[in-house]
């Protein structure tokens, strides 16, 4: 069976509502890291003692989720659906073919190491 | 004698607790990775100037009190000091509450030579201008000529503030520019750990101003009061002009505000009363706000705006009691100032002191600074500027995660 990376960039107050709705959808793991980039929405300007600074990257969480890949597409909506705010900076969702899974304490590999 | 003993002792410890206060208050506001070593800038001087404070400072700065232009070494080493003093208050309680002000003056230039200034450097440059200039100065202010011309600073404008702050100038002229400066800023780290600092110079600054009465009686009552009003009055003025020039009102614009109203009242803060320390603080708060831009304007890049802040301040601070000097008020024979009758002529005491203390701090912490720039350096290299002085200076790191 083929196994697929969910990687999502979503705002960072949109976590918690994304691990639920993954949670109760049966999602048994993901890995959360906080980045900073730019896309359409750009970064912003913050001014201290009357100097504009401009700021670039903005702050985002990355959830990667790994499943098998015919469930990836339930995942993807399930993540939309909890981190659209319609607001511009949602962020992006995509989704990769993984060659190999192994789970590190015994050893199963593929589908069973999900 | 046991209150003023006792409000004395309190305000030595308040103003000790400033400087670990100054060191937030800048630590916030540089680049995470150099914060460590901005704290230990201020530190430094609480671990080296209490031992040459009494070592030799107090003597040069204070005894004996005759001389008028520097102290000598009849006290050197705490030689014949006794606890109580020859007028059975204060001995030993004078030395350590000015030793207080020794250690947070030098600390006060830290934030001017911020991301780039050798720790080696700063290591000898803080206890050395301490001696040749801080104490020297202090002696002039207090007991010394500026004194007996007649120029009043009741708890440090001229002697702390303007002195460091045009120090600061010197330094960064030296020292150059950081990297990149003016073109790539970079925002305070830490906002909260400023205004935590903020908080904790207000608190500490009571017992800088009120402590200066050095008694708990009516002068430390109204300067308490001073302390209260233009830090106030200041941060608000600040945080208006930043409203309705940039749009916003900001955590940094009411800290810097609320500092630059204590730097401006440190002066006046046992001359003056009624209504006077808002108006002060009105004043200072919206000079500082226009005068932290001149940096780049002119060119020195003064990291964290201990010219705008400090020397404007507290020499906007010290020129201000010419105008609201009010002897009648606390009963004493100074000269009154310009609005309660006194004429001209204090204000020109106070251009007087203020020119003396600029003149001679720019020209010795100029000379200072070439010597140890032509000695062993004060400049960090470039790859250490980029990488971060914590690592690379104290092989720390301030944030593991």
């Amino acid at each position: 069976m083929t196994i697929g990376l969910v990687t999502a960039v979503v705002k960072p107050h949109v976590l918690g509502d994304v691990k639920q709705a993954l949670k109760d959808m049966g999602v048994t793991g993901i890995t959360v890291t906080e980045v900073k980039g730019f896309g359409r929405q750009g970064g912003h300007t913050e001014t201290y003692r009357g100097a504009e600074y401009a700021i670039d990257f903005v702050p985002k969480v990355k959830i990667e989720v790994v499943v098998p890949l015919d469930q990836s597409t339930v995942v993807v909506d399930t993540i939309a659906g909890a981190a659209r705010t319609g607001k511009i900076g949602d962020g992006k969702i995509w989704v990769t073919t993984v060659d190999r899974v192994v789970r590190v304490r015994t050893g199963e590999q593929g589908a069973e190491a999900v | 004698m046991e209150g003023n003993t006792a409000w004395v002792l309190v305000s030595a410890a308040l103003v000790l607790f400033m400087t670990p206060g100054l060191a937030l208050f800048y630590g916030g506001m540089d680049r995470s990775r150099n914060v460590l070593n901005m704290l230990l800038m201020n530190f430094w001087c609480l671990l080296i100037i209490p031992v040459l404070w009494v070592a030799f400072g107090y003597s040069l700065a204070q005894a004996p009190f005759e001389n008028s232009l520097i102290g000598g070494f009849d006290n050197a080493f705490l030689k014949d000091m006794t606890i109580t003093g020859e007028d059975g208050g204060f001995g030993l309680l004078v030395v350590a509450f000015l030793g207080m002000f020794a250690v947070i003056t030098p600390a006060l230039i830290s934030g001017a030579v911020a991301d780039r200034m050798k720790f080696s450097a700063w290591a000898i440059f803080a206890p050395v201008w301490m001696l040749l200039v801080f104490v020297p100065v202090f002696k002039w202010v207090y007991g010394g000529w500026l004194y007996e011309r007649g120029s009043l600073d009741f708890a440090g404008g001229t002697a702390i503030h303007v002195n460091a702050g045009i120090a600061a100038l010197a330094c960064v002229y030296v020292l150059g520019k950081r990297k990149g400066w003016p073109k790539e800023g970079q925002p305070p780290h830490n906002m909260p750990m400023v205004m935590l600092g903020t908080g904790i110079l207000w608190l500490g600054w009571f017992g800088f101003n009120a402590g200066s009465a050095l008694a708990a009686n009516g002068t430390a009552i109204q300067a308490f009061m001073n302390t209260f009003l233009a830090a106030a009055a200041a941060g608000l003025a600040w945080a208006v002009v930043e409203r309705i020039r940039d749009g916003h009102f900001t955590n940094l614009g009411a800290a810097s505000g609320i500092v630059a109203g204590l730097v401006a009242i440190t002066p006046g803060a046992g001359f003056v009363a009624g209504m006077s320390p808002i108006w002060i603080g009105l004043i200072a708060g919206v000079i500082c706000c226009y005068a932290v831009g001149l940096k780049s304007k002119i060119g020195y890049d003064d990291a964290l705006d201990v010219v705008g802040v400090h020397f404007v301040g507290g020499l906007v601070g010290s020129l201000l009691i010419g105008f609201f000097s009010d002897p009648d008020f606390f009963g004493t024979d100074v000269m009154a100032g310009i609005f309660y009758g006194g004429g001209a002529k204090l204000l020109v005491e106070q251009a007087i002191a203020n020119g003396a203390t600029i003149v001679y701090s720019f020209a010795v912490t100029f000379a200072l600074m070439l010597i140890l720039k032509a000695t062993i350096g004060v400049r960090v290299d470039e790859e250490v500027e980029v990488g971060g002085l914590d690592q690379a200076l104290h092989a720390e790191t301030a944030y593991n995660n």
